[in-house]
């Protein structure tokens, strides 16, 4: 099955119409969406408005391949299940987004192995068609996990932040001799 | 490094995060804060059960778009602060982390903002903010960094 996510906050119809239209054409592939609080009917889609934890996880696991906005939480979802991802970025100038940042999210992260960029919705079916045949193959499915921890020189950073004591007074404008007054 | 055994309390730290990607990137920090008396503040109530038995604050999710929210998210957070007390607080953004930052400083604590890997060409607007706020403000990309004259100090991946 395809999971096709692009987050909770704002519609991406562009990618979600498509994605329909696809399936539409591809009834033997159940494709699951969530699609944030639209009112828009994907009549070949299976729509939820907001998935929690939990119910996201378990698409993600059960899913061959993740259709998605170029969101970092999907990204490292996907990247963390060894899942192919194809990402289609939100544009501003749509009203998909507040700024263009998920284009540069999406050229950085292409150089993902399990990452496939596409700036149109034209280029979906294409994108599908590649990736469900490499899934097929048994190529795609033995995507690298990556690792659920951020890089040892970030925890390092944090670990030396947190447990470095004293590097300034503990005192704040509410605190009168280290006794905190509200 | 665990805590000194002068120290009266273990050090705690409370980590905020909006959700979605805010949240994954947070999650993958964790093994940083071993040993510390961890609180996680997020948006999607259902975030609890990741990390639990840690303790969990919801706070309304809101954005520069939404000033009414915003000042609720505020109030919220000051709460959260105020119970918590924390020693550190660390954030993976957005919104929510740096009015977060911005109360606890209020109370002496130690701040991070980390802006999230997302914004590879400019540093978001919240990281702006944090930067006459918090302690120390990271952008996970070398050359935001450099053009934003904060920190690079690696990535959540």
């Amino acid at each position: 099955m395809i999971f096709a996510t692009v987050g909770t906050q704002l519609p991406f119809d562009r990618l979600l119409s498509a994605l329909n239209d696809w399936a539409h054409l591809n009834p033997n592939v159940p494709v699951t969406a969530q699609t944030g609080a639209i009112r828009t009917q994907y009549a070949h889609l299976t729509c939820h408005t907001h998935l929690d934890q939990a119910a996201f996880a378990a698409q993600m696991a059960q899913a061959s391949v993740i259709v998605a906005h170029a969101g970092m939480g999907t990204i490292l979802a996907a990247a963390e299940a060894g899942k192919p991802v194809i990402l289609m970025p939100r544009r501003a100038a749509y009203g998909e987004h507040r700024n263009d940042h998920q284009l540069a999210t999406a050229a950085e992260m292409a150089v993902l192995s399990n990452v496939t960029v596409i700036d149109d919705a034209r280029d979906l079916g294409a994108a599908l068609a590649t990736t469900l045949a490499a899934t097929l193959a048994k190529t795609a499915t033995v995507q690298p996990r990556l690792a659920a921890t951020a890089s040892p020189r970030l925890l390092d950073t944090l670990k030396d932040f947190i447990w470095l004591e004293n590097t300034r007074p503990a005192r704040g404008p509410l605190m009168i001799r280290g006794r905190m007054r509200a | 490094m665990p805590p000194s055994p002068s120290r009266p309390r273990p050090t705690r730290l409370l980590a905020v995060s909006s959700g979605g990607g805010h949240w994954v990137q947070m999650l993958r920090l964790r093994p940083a804060f071993a040993g510390a008396e961890v609180h996680f503040a997020s948006v999607d109530p259902s975030s609890a059960q990741m990390v639990a038995p840690a303790p969990f604050h919801r706070f309304p999710d809101a954005n520069k778009d939404r000033p009414f929210r915003l000042i609720l998210t505020a109030l919220r957070l000051a709460v959260i602060v105020a119970r918590v007390r924390p020693d550190v607080v660390i954030s993976t953004g957005a919104a929510g982390g740096y009015l977060a930052i911005r109360i606890a400083r209020l109370i002496g604590a130690r701040t991070m903002f980390i802006d999230s890997i997302a914004n590879a060409r400019e540093l978001s607007v919240s990281a702006r903010l944090s930067k006459g706020v918090a302690d120390r403000v990271l952008s996970q990309w070398p050359g935001v960094a450099e053009n934003h004259g904060t920190e690079f100090c690696g990535a959540v991946i």
